[in-house]
């Protein structure tokens, strides 16, 4: 079975529609890329899947997201639990007005995942440890977040999203305001995070794409054109429309 | 454009500088340790504003406790969900009583506590200056939390935080230093009210702690001492102004150093 499995997927932003009948199946520990141009609707789709788009008053939701086999969008589904389970890192980084350490602690506490004090802190450190953040910035947990570099914060959302152990992570353009070396540093993490969760990530850049995913997935005015292994899909794609986008032959 | 900016920015700290300068001026004469301590006495026997100074105190302290609460609660419901009909009632009522001139409220809470219970009091001169305080602190409020930025919030949620626990964890620690800056506004502003104090706290010669009689304050102390025709007391009067101008500076910087930027 498939960890996410989404069917005929219709997203609507009042009236106009983002998202056109989206299929997609993504198993366990796989890294799914989310490549196509602006306002194609990747930042929309991803949001449902956490149902981070309930924030949004005006969007309507049609069609099935199914994760580990049960529906998100049943009315008796526990959304904080969900979003729990679905971590999300932004695509500009947003840190909380608070220390490090409280930045980590955050969903631990608010989740009371944690047993006693003395847990809190190892939790927040393997966070910050897994998301290669702990050696800058274990002298200084007590500072605030905003005291970090844009690389360093992206990290600490990183972290603050392992911190819930949650089952998937969703990315939206994680390295998007970053340098290359940073960008570098997120790009490990990810091939290192792909050992436990079910990653899927948005991003503008090719080469990325390439580098840390399993499949690669595309779309285009908010259908999804075509999805396949990510060397396939950079050597050898199934649609002329795909190829345009990716050797950047395109409007 | 700089150099007009700037101009007028010089402008404005010259006219308060003026301002104080002049207060300090005319009220550092009568200032003594007697005048902060002592209750009011005939002309010519000396006295002070030692009850009033503590009469303000509690009738700000109780106000404050009901207003700035109220305020923010009201505020941050107002910026979170208050976009449908009852929020824009509440907003509405909220502009309507900021712009209602402070006697008003006097007049009401004399018509309605005073008069039903027969009494000058505390509490309704510190029920007075809530209504002032609420509806300021309510408009800086939803302002302050209105500006915390929705992708912050969505962090929170995204870690499956219920909206309560988002906005008291979140929103109003990220908004915190501006809704001091509106809580601060209002304290500043009835601790200079004379008008509605007149009608429910109404005033006293003693010092009083008891919440159900009459109790003096500092705005209302300067007023009796300055319409008095005996220019010993009209010193007193400026020397009252520059006491409570002082306070409010304190209070001020107070605040500031309590919801400073830690994060
Ligand atoms: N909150 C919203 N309300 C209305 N329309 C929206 C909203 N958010 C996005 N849209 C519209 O939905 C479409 C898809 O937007 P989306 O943000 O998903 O694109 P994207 O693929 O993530 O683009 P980018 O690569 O620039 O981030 C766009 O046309 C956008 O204008
Ligand atoms: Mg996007």
């Amino acid at each position: 079975m498939s960890k996410i499995s989404v069917s005929d997927l219709n997203f609507f932003y009042g009236k106009a529609q983002a998202l056109h009948d989206i299929s997609i199946d993504i198993p366990e520990r796989e890294v799914v890329a989310f490549i196509g141009p602006s306002g194609c609707g990747k930042s929309t789709f991803l949001r449902t899947l956490n149902r981070m788009n309930d924030t949004i008053p005006i969007a309507r939701v049609e069609g099935k997201v199914m994760i580990d086999g049960k529906d998100v969008y049943e009315p008796n589904t526990d959304v904080a639990s969900l979003r729990r389970k679905v971590g999300m890192v932004f695509q500009k980084s947003n840190p909380f007005p608070k220390s490090i350490f409280e930045n980590v602690a955050y969903g631990i506490r608010i989740n009371g995942i944690h047993k006693n004090r003395a847990d809190l802190y190892e939790r927040v450190e393997k966070a910050l440890n897994d998301a290669a953040l702990l050696g800058e910035v274990k002298d200084r947990m007590n500072t605030s977040a905003f005291g970090l570099s844009g690389g360093q914060q992206q990290r600490l959302c990183i972290a603050r999203a392992l911190a819930v152990q949650p089952e998937v992570i969703l990315m939206d353009e994680p390295a998007s305001a970053l340098d290359p070396i940073a960008t570098q540093k997120i790009e490990e993490l990810i091939v290192e995070l792909k050992k436990q969760y079910t990653i899927a990530i948005v991003t503008h850049n090719m080469q990325q794409a390439a580098r840390v995913s399993d499949r690669t997935a595309f779309f285009m005015l908010g259908k999804l054109v075509e999805v396949n292994p990510t060397q396939k899909m950079f050597t050898n794609p199934d649609e002329k429309l795909t190829e345009d986008y990716i050797t950047g032959r395109f409007g | 454009m700089t150099t007009l900016t700037a101009a007028c920015a010089f402008g404005v700290i010259a006219v308060l500088i003026f301002v104080l300068g002049y207060i300090a001026f005319q009220g550092i004469s009568s200032l003594s340790w007697q005048f902060l301590v002592q209750t009011p006495k005939p002309v010519g026997e000396g006295g002070g504003i030692g009850n009033a100074i503590v009469g303000s105190l509690i009738l700000l302290g109780l106000a404050s406790c009901v207003g700035i609460p109220l305020g923010i609660i009201i505020g941050t419901y107002l910026a979170e969900m208050g976009d449908g009909w009852f929020g824009t009632i509440v907003r509405f009522v909220a502009d309507t009583m900021i712009g209602i001139p402070s006697i008003v409220f006097g007049v009401f809470v004399y018509a309605v506590v005073v008069l039903q219970q027969g009494y000058f009091s505390t509490l309704a001169g510190a029920l007075s200056l809530a209504l002032i305080m609420i509806p300021i602190v309510t408009r800086t409020t939803e302002e302050m939390v209105r500006l915390v930025p929705k992708s912050m919030r969505e962090g929170a949620l995204a870690l499956g935080a219920p909206q309560w626990r988002v906005t008291k964890d979140i929103v109003i620690p990220a908004a915190m230093t501006g809704i001091a800056t509106g809580a601060m506004l209002a304290v500043a502003r009835v601790l200079g009210e004379t008008a509605p104090l007149l009608f429910t706290a109404f005033g006293s010669r003693f010092y009083n702690i008891y919440l159900d009689e009459p109790m003096a304050s500092m705005t209302v102390q300067i007023y009796n001492y300055a319409i008095s025709p005996f220019e010993e007391w009209h010193a007193k009067a400026w020397a009252a102004t520059l006491v409570l101008v002082t306070l409010i500076l304190f209070i001020n910087i107070i605040v500031r150093f309590l919801t400073r930027r830690k994060y």
